[in-house]
């Protein structure tokens, strides 16, 4: 376990997906860490500082010692190789790639295309108008799949009776489609199961963004 | 014998054609025709639900998505190992991967594109290039200390196997001036030079040319 002075540290913001994901992986095995908030918002993940511990400029970054990293699922993998308690993926080759599976068709298929930035483009470009139907409509795809893909696999989490990587996926961006994006539960009838089990589950629930320091209420 | 379901254009397929390629495994081309709309056939459908290529089908596994294809990869086939054991390095590649894979690729998917030009008329490619410019922007900084030959030093990893389609498909269809990324241009000259590379491009399939 890493002593005080080497503690973990996670650089995260409120309201990123991205950042929820990786909060709860750490919650789930039992991680202490500092946490230091990074203003989106402000625009601070392009400050001299930031950009100085992490060139690439996003969140969520994990410090480990003398390791900076960056991107949820790199950080999560990594987390799960050195920290092997409450394992994230199972150990049957195909339900891995399945959890792999799941866990891109919501970090390329979705989240890249409704994240801050899309929408500002949108925003921007089209009309504001345009954001919640562009969003809805991606959402909606990847859910469909999603349903498809999990239907034979679920049990009380998404592949199973355990938790594994595909539920750290999916929780964030289930948390935004259904409290933020006004996509109705009664359509996608895993998703909302799936939902109602997160927001139940005590690693889930400590990682909301409005149980963050830096959230805004 | 391994089969994979492939677009000749498609960079996603082409990571899955090189990795393949390097680890000397052999498979079967089966074509699937993304202009003719073949991904959303009823057949299809049950291979990927997300209706995109590639997919493998290995004996009763079938995985779609490109990550999740190369790490069953890594794990079933241990040849020629494409992933190293330092634990560092082992982050480093997942990370370049994965900036690629959801933070650079999906915004010039065509399907994206179309979907957003569908929807609001939107002038796609200028939005599709100033993504690339700032994910390459990222991976630049992000190589420029720790590149050797290769993007994490002197073997050929995961990151070269996601970077080296990414760079030729910015460059061939998105006219993305790589003097601006001087490490990246330099890793992508490295890779032309590998049959490997050579014998999984677009041009070197069987359905290269059908439709276009």
């Amino acid at each position: 376990m890493a002593s005080d002075n080497k503690k973990l540290k996670l650089y995260s913001y409120w309201r990123s997906s991205c950042s929820f994901r990786v909060r709860i992986a750490l919650n789930l095995k039992g991680l202490k860490y500092d946490y230091i908030p990074v203003n989106l918002l402000k625009g601070e993940q392009s400050h001299p500082e930031f950009l100085k511990l992490n060139p690439v400029g996003f969140v969520p970054v994990l410090v480990d010692g003398d390791l900076v990293l960056a991107d949820s699922l790199a950080i999560i993998m990594y987390l799960d190789d050195k920290y092997p308690q409450h394992p994230l993926l199972p150990s049957d080759i195909h339900k891995r790639a399945i959890n792999f599976q799941a866990t891109h068709i919501v970090s390329s298929s979705i989240q890249p295309l409704q994240n801050i930035s899309f929408l500002n483009y949108i925003g921007e470009k089209v009309s504001p108008d345009e954001k919640l139907p562009w969003v809805q409509s991606v959402l909606r795809k990847g859910f469909t799949a999603l349903e498809k893909l999990l239907k034979d696999h679920t049990g009380r989490y998404a592949m199973g009776d355990e938790i594994f990587l595909a539920d750290v996926f999916l929780a964030p961006q289930l948390h935004a489609a259904f409290t933020r994006f006004n996509i109705p539960m009664n359509e996608f009838p895993i998703m909302s199961r799936l939902h109602e089990t997160y927001n139940a589950t005590p690693a889930f629930q400590e990682a909301l963004p409005q149980n963050q320091p830096d959230a805004v209420h | 014998m391994i089969v994979l379901y492939s677009y000749w254009l498609s960079s996603c397929s082409w990571r899955i054609r090189f990795a393949l390629c390097l680890k000397g495994i052999p498979y079967e081309y089966k074509a699937v025709d993304l202009v003719k709309g073949e991904q959303f056939s009823p057949e299809f459908e049950k291979l990927n639900p997300l209706h995109c290529v590639p997919v493998l089908a290995d004996d009763h596994v079938v995985v779609s998505d490109s990550y999740a294809i190369f790490l069953y990869l890594e794990e079933k086939y241990t040849q020629k190992p494409l992933l190293p054991v330092d634990p560092q390095i082992r982050a480093l590649n997942l990370q370049i991967a994965s900036m690629i894979n959801s933070s650079i690729q999906p915004y010039h998917m065509i399907s994206a594109l179309k979907d957003m030009e569908k929807m609001f008329g939107a002038e796609t490619k200028q939005w599709a290039q100033y993504k690339i410019d700032k994910g390459f922007l990222a991976l630049e900084k992000l190589l420029k200390d720790v590149a050797g030959k290769y993007a994490t030093g002197e073997h050929i990893y995961m990151a070269d196997v996601f970077l080296a389609p990414q760079i030729m498909q910015a460059v061939n269809r998105f006219d993305i001036d790589m003097s601006k990324y001087p490490t990246l241009r330099r890793l992508s000259e490295t890779y032309k030079g590998l049959a490997e590379f050579y014998a999984s491009s677009p041009q070197s399939q069987p359905d290269a040319c059908i439709s276009q």
